[in-house]
């Protein structure tokens, strides 16, 4: 197993030198200088434009440009975010504890209940309530993620109140909260827009799940375990359940852009101060620097993602674990 | 073997003789779901068509700043006004044009550099075919938001042309790894190598053998990959780097609303509405093509 | 048929498939008895309704097949066509045990392979892990596997072919069953394997004491293990009888014409023997008797009166008219066998 981590392991090098190429093209393809928001903008300070400007060599050739922005992000120098006048890896690294949170709890919460939907829909397959779930989970699934935030805020925030309305804690109360009610504070502000990541993710999840339980149920294996008496519920949850959760451990690898593309918005609309949040407001400045090393550090985090599911793929799979 | 003599007569129940690909769409029209998903996508695309002849006001309009700014939906205006009292039926009508054309053409980017990508580096082999599937590796790790999100920020004032350029762009990864998958199987084919002693040209071989299997995950590429695209253009308009100001398209809608998201809620209902129908009917679609190639 | 009481007794079973293309009736009335430590064999052709017979006698029928109304399944004083779900799960791997032709792909790959041969003991045993175990690999050393204790801690893809077969027997005799249908079990294992596994089921058997229903489309199988033969062709039994006796006297047409494909050592042969025709389709058997196409002998009588079970000899039946105009036997106006590939004249 240990030479497949390492080999895998270095691969996800590769792709992140690639990213970090690839950042580095989108930087300098665009047209005039990569700044010229930055150095147009009177508001910028000279004492910042000329960091910028020493920081990226900008007058210098191209290959000798990359190779020092190769060194910077080495050295964890993302550049330096105008609009919050502070080096970027600062900004993202507060934000990105939050966005992990957020992402954390929609991946393990969409996985459950997306394995408990199709597990109920192939125990009834061919019911009205087969088809009921099917509809609803190919809704979900084909939902824009932002649409349906506005609609869950909407209606739990504004109709029927029962949730606040942003961030993560409440701007005013909590600092004069005592620990338990602090928690309490927390969660009743990441619920809301956890959980609407949390079912939307949960349709995509639950549809693959159920193909891949439908598919195990002919095999061979299945007809064994039938013909040694067991239940047709034994059998789903014990023979076929644990042979279809194998391609369901690669879509968690799979499922981080997704998940990640989700929480952008999902922050954005719910004023949860994570990396997205912060990445979509640089938008409206134009904080270039700022938009790159999101892009950076949301690559890293899906190949870390990917890497960890493959893995756990090699692990749980005996046919790949034993050799 | 022995006393063994001919194959199972269950296998023999006749058939008629049909391409694969008549049978396929057959199979997918006989659903009811089916039926029902390509009539509704059917009547969003003419919608779209004939956007000029059935909206009723000019969608970029603004006929009274003072008096017809923000109203909720009426017998006048079904969907209501926005803040620049624009007819907000009109500009979801034009907001189907919009966006299916550039769902539509932005596919079509995607599917010509996906193919040809994965058929490149299938063809070729070696190194150059994995030095080309680290560089396509990399470019999965980034989400197709973020990659846009970085290039889109760069050119602040950027046209339809090259937005569906941008999108197209970044669509192709998936299919190309498909069609290098196919060409490989392929190259390894014994068929293959027996068509070649059969004296077979290569692009005989190409067309004949590389081509049909190469259809039905194009297709099914395409459906959902117009799906995506509308929904990840109604996205980037909502973020405001999108479609410009003042075309329609059902993200911008949103994004005209999206400051008094409860008061003027008509402007986010009706876009989004259309929007999920549309992704919906194309995702049901694109699943029964892909069911029905599977089960060829 | 048999001096003692019979294990199992079937009574024209139908077990029909509603397709699109019309209704394959693949057991169409089969009828026949298993005594207890019996070894009775059942041979024909794919598609002649064997293996659909064997598996409705474990109810394992599936949509859009079903068992008509009407076939019983008789088994230690209850008709199995009519038990509850619960009482058809208890005869399941525990009185009445099945073994298939595909060891490869039977064996659930990601448990090991103790865990599910003593699954059969957890479920219908009660026991415990430990205990279950334990007597799982107990029945994995009685199936020759060497170094069981071992072994059984290990997953399918690392057990060979004919391994995987001992351990689908092993679980199929788990708890000591009456009736074991093997259908095909040697099928795709190595030529070298197949003897051995056959001798295993014939050892086992005379340990345990139970029927075993072999079920083959190789005479040379029959020929081995069982005691009591049934030829099925096109759903039906069409001859019925002791192993020797069928050997030395085939009565009915289909019988001899599968005797006459054998190949024989010693015997030079540019081709295979086969005989002329096809298999008519489950969803339009031929009126009369269903062979007649293919028959050497046939006449108008086999055209319009489907031919019943006729006794020809002691326990030896045989659904042909030739039973009663026995002289046709000596003018056939087509060959019973012609070479492989070339066309019945």
């Amino acid at each position: 197993m240990l030479p497949y981590f390492a080999r895998r392991l270095a691969q996800a090098a590769v792709i992140v030198a690639f990213v970090a190429a690839i950042s580095f093209a989108l930087i300098h393809l665009a047209p005039g200088d990569p700044f010229s928001a930055v150095m147009d903008n009177p508001n910028v300070s000279e004492s910042v434009r000329q960091t910028l400007r020493a920081q990226y060599g900008l007058d210098k050739p191209l290959p000798e440009q990359f190779a020092r922005y190769v060194g910077s992000l080495a050295r964890g120098d993302l550049g330096w975010s105008f609009s919050h006048d502070r080096p970027v890896l600062d900004v993202l690294a507060t934000a990105l504890p939050n966005t992990l949170l957020l992402m954390g709890v929609a991946l393990v919460g969409s996985f459950s209940l997306g394995i408990l939907v199709a597990l109920i829909q192939v125990a009834r397959r061919g019911s009205a309530t087969d088809h009921a779930l099917s509809g609803v989970t190919l809704l979900l699934f084909s939902m824009p993620e932002f649409w349906f935030a506005i609609l869950a805020l909407l209606a739990f925030t504004y109709w029927l109140p029962i949730f606040p309305v942003g961030g993560s804690v409440d701007a005013v109360m909590h600092d004069y909260m005592g620990l338990g009610a602090r928690i309490g504070d927390r969660l009743r502000h990441l619920t809301l827009p956890a959980l609407t990541l949390t079912v939307l993710a949960a349709g995509g999840v639950a549809r693959y799940q159920r193909a891949a339980l439908l598919e195990v149920l002919p095999a061979d294996y299945i007809r064994t375990a039938r013909l040694k008496g067991l239940t047709e519920r034994e059998i789903l949850r014990r023979h076929a359940l644990r042979n279809a959760l194998l391609p369901t451990i690669s879509l968690i690898g799979l499922s981080f852009p997704a998940l990640l593309t989700g929480a952008f918005f999902i922050e954005k609309i719910f004023a949860w101060p994570g990396m997205g949040l912060a990445v979509v407001s640089a938008i409206s400045s134009r904080d270039y620097p700022l938009v790159v090393g999101g892009v950076i550090i949301g690559s890293i985090m899906v190949t870390l993602g990917s890497l960890i599911a493959d893995v756990l793929y090699a692990w749980a799979d005996p046919r790949i674990r034993a050799h | 073997m022995p006393g063994q003599i001919q194959e199972s007569a269950l296998t023999r129940i006749p058939r008629p003789r049909e391409s694969a690909f008549a049978l396929g769409l057959r199979r997918i029209l006989r659903a009811p779901s089916s039926r029902v998903a390509l009539a509704i996508l059917a009547t969003i695309v003419l919608i779209g068509l004939l956007a000029p002849f059935i909206a009723p006001y000019d969608p970029a309009a603004q006929p009274d700043v003072v008096a017809l700014k923000s109203l909720a939906p009426s017998l006048a205006h079904p969907f209501g006004t926005d803040p620049y009292s624009r007819d907000v039926l009109s500009r979801v009508i034009y907001g189907a044009r919009l966006s299916l054309a550039i769902g539509l053409l932005s596919t079509l980017v995607s599917l010509t550099l996906g193919v040809a990508y994965g058929a490149i580096a299938g063809y070729a082999g070696g190194v150059a075919d994995a030095f080309m599937m680290r560089v396509l590796d990399a470019f999965l790790a980034i989400p197709r938001l973020l990659l846009l999100l970085g290039i889109l920020v760069a050119w602040p004032q950027l046209s339809i042309g090259a937005l569906i350029l941008f999108l197209g762009l970044t669509g192709w990864f998936g299919l190309s790894r498909i069609v290098r998958g196919q060409v490989l199987a392929l190259k390894h084919a014994e068929f293959v190598t027996a068509a070649q002693a059969l004296g077979a040209s290569r692009r005989r071989i190409l067309v004949r053998h590389l081509l049909p299997n190469l259809i039905s995950p194009i297709v099914v590429a395409a459906t959902v990959g117009v799906a995506h695209v509308i929904v990840l253009e109604a996205g980037l308009s909502y973020l405001g780097i999108g479609v410009p100001q003042p075309l329609a398209s059902w993200g911008n809608i949103i994004q005209d609303g999206a400051d008094q998201v409860a008061a003027l809620w008509w402007m986010s209902l009706f876009p989004g509405l259309f929007m999920v129908l549309t992704v919906m009917t194309l995702n049901i679609l694109g699943e029964a093509l892909r069911d029905a190639h599977d089960r060829r | 048929m048999t001096p003692l009481p019979p294990l199992l007794s079937i009574r024209d079973l139908r077990t029909y498939f509603y397709t699109e293309a019309g209704v394959a009736r693949a057991a169409d009335g089969v009828s026949f008895d298993i005594g207890a430590g019996e070894t009775v064999g059942i041979v024909g052709e794919s598609g002649c309704g064997k293996s659909v017979t064997a598996l409705s006698i474990l109810r394992l029928i599936q949509p859009p097949g079903r068992i008509e109304p009407g076939s019983r399944i008789e088994f230690e004083g209850r008709d199995i066509v009519t038990l509850g779900d619960e009482e058809i799960r208890d005869i399941r791997g525990n009185r009445i045990s099945m073994i298939f032709q595909e060891p490869m792909s039977a064996l659930n790959p990601v448990f090991t392979v103790g865990d599910q041969v003593a699954e059969v003991a957890r479920v219908h045993a009660g026991m415990s892990k430990r205990d279950a175990w334990d007597r799982a690999v107990e029945m994995l050393a009685l199936t020759g596997i060497p170094d069981a204790q071992e072994r059984a801690k290990q997953y399918p893809h690392q057990l060979s072919g004919g391994m995987r077969q001992r351990v689908l027997i092993a679980m199929a005799l788990m708890m000591k069953p009456a009736l074991v249908i093997a259908d095909e079990p040697t099928t795709a294992l190595d030529v070298t394997i197949q003897a051995q596994i056959l001798e295993l089921l014939v050892d086992l058997q005379k340990k345990i004491g139970t029927s075993i229903l072999m079920i083959t489309h190789d005479l040379g199988v029959i020929a081995e293990t069982t005691s009591r033969v049934i030829v099925m062709y096109a759903g039906e039994i069409v001859e019925q009888a002791a192993v020797d006796e069928l050997f030395a006297r085939p009565h009915h047409p289909y019988t001899e014409g599968l005797m006459h494909s054998m190949p024989h050592i010693g015997h030079d042969q540019e081709r295979l023997n086969v005989i002329p025709g096809t298999v008519p389709a489950p969803t339009e058997w031929p009126k009369g008797c269903r062979f007649r196409e293919r028959c050497p002998y046939s006449w108008d009588l086999c055209e319009r009166e489907h031919p019943p079970l006729y006794q020809v000899g002691a326990g030896h039946v045989s659904r042909c008219h030739l039973a009663i105009e026995p002289e046709r036997r000596n003018s056939p106006h087509a060959p019973l066998v012609v070479e492989e590939g070339v066309a019945a004249a």
